[in-house]
């Protein structure tokens, strides 16, 4: 058994004569929660849709489960949940057809465990989809997935339309979930806020490439905000690897991965939360000139 | 029980949060030995928090004595993780009264006691040498 949920190596996708995704190599790791970070246009949809075999790699392979999406798929897709951005129902089915249709899809299904999410939720069972709130129907999109009790559960900006009670509620479901039963869970978003909490590792996709794999204590652990005298950033550039700087016409600020110790009484050294350093990682400015 | 609470902008791990909220409330005899610490289902539903994070800090906890998770029941408080009797508190205020009078007649501010306090108790992983 390998220690990789999903596992890409020189992944891309084309469209046209537009990269989608271009050489991402990354793994998930097995049983963690990883956020699926990036700007909208970063290719965060397509990994996804490559992984659950809607769309066909243009270059490189990708492996979930160590199946292959679409080689594989009478094998991989009853162990596999995924949750569409917009989370597409059929708005004129009730809340009960649109389970017997999730029963009668998935062999794996279990019953009782959507039964008792929806009672659990308080959402009426005859009420029309189209008549539920954003809220409910991300609920019942997620009821769906759950169901099916995957290994491997892709939720694909499953909060963006949310508001922050619904958005809390939902990731709650989600982390309830995994309390429950051993899955490896992807969520993607462009807000790293929402995620800190409910995710253990961190993938940073721009531009249609990978910026940042990591768990996120090892992200956290390992970046720093040096800010110092200007001019005075050879040294620390040379052991540091810089992933952002910015300058005023006396002092320099860099948002630095560090390796080890910064041996220089110049600068100091401060901690960043997963927010400044996704956005460092992003290009924008870390933080305002630390005074 | 004891309820943990997370700063999110804080750059401190939700894990050592969760084991520091611990470690004190034993250290303050809020947490007292057999007492049961809320189990992982339940911190999860409180705080929106990853169950792998939850395990974690218990996991830690546990290493350190300062817990013992019994399988199937919950995860306890360990007999042998009674706060310092409050005679050795007591008696190491003056002492730091003491140190802070110094450290203020030295030009330090409250700022700067407060950072270096913390410097010293919990060197950064990435510490400034001069």
């Amino acid at each position: 058994m390998s220690d990789a949920a999903i596992r890409a190596d020189g992944l891309g996708k084309q469209y046209g004569s537009n990269w989608a995704l271009r050489d991402a190599t990354l793994e998930v790791p097995a049983g963690s929660v990883t956020a699926l970070v990036g700007p909208n246009g970063a290719g965060k949809t397509t990994l996804l849709k490559l992984a659950v075999g809607l769309t066909r790699p243009s270059e490189g392979t990708v492996n979930v489960l160590g199946l292959e999406p679409r080689k594989d798929e009478a094998e991989l897709m009853p162990r596999l949940g995924f949750v569409a951005q917009e989370h597409p129902l059929h708005s004129g089915f009730s809340v009960k057809d649109t389970l017997t249709l999730g029963r009668r899809l998935n062999p794996s299904w279990n019953d009782e465990i959507a039964r008792k999410r929806i009672e659990h939720l308080d959402i009426p069972l005859d009420r029309k989809l189209g008549k539920l709130s954003g809220g409910q129907q991300a609920q019942v999109a997620l009821t769906l997935a759950l169901a099916k009790q995957p290994d491997v559960l892709l939720l694909d900006e499953p909060v963006a339309s949310l508001d922050p009670l619904a958005r809390r509620e939902f990731l709650n479901s989600v982390m309830e979930a995994v309390s429950e039963r051993e899955m490896t869970v992807v969520l993607s978003s462009h807000i790293v806020t929402d995620l800190e909490r409910v995710c253990d590792h961190l993938i940073v996709l721009s531009h249609a490439r990978t910026l940042l794999a990591a768990s996120i204590d090892h992200v956290l652990a390992s970046h720093r905000l040096l800010t110092g005298p200007r001019g005075g950033d050879d040294v620390v550039a040379r052991v540091h690897n810089v992933i952002r700087e910015s300058h005023t016409e006396r002092q320099t600020s860099l948002v630095v991965n560090a390796n080890g110790h910064v041996y220089d009484s110049r600068w100091e050294v401060h901690e960043l939360d997963l927010e400044e350093i996704v956005l460092a990682y992003l290009g924008y400015r870390a933080l305002e000139a630390v005074t | 029980m004891i309820e943990f609470h997370l700063e999110t902008r804080s750059g401190v791990p939700a894990y050592l949060q969760v084991v520091q909220q611990v470690r004190q409330a034993v250290r303050l005899g809020i947490l007292r030995p057999g007492d049961q610490l809320p189990t992982v289902k339940e911190v999860v539903a409180q705080l929106t928090l990853n169950p792998n994070t939850v395990l974690r800090a218990y996991r830690q906890l546990d290493l350190e004595g300062i817990v013992e998770g019994r399988r199937g029941v919950g995860t306890f408080v360990s007999e042998g993780a009674a706060p310092a009797p409050p005679d050795d508190r007591e008696d190491l205020r003056p002492s730091l009264q003491k140190w802070i009078t110094r450290a203020r007649s030295a030009g330090l501010d409250d700022d700067a006691i407060a950072t270096m306090f913390d410097d010293t108790l919990r060197p950064p992983a990435i510490a400034r040498v001069a």
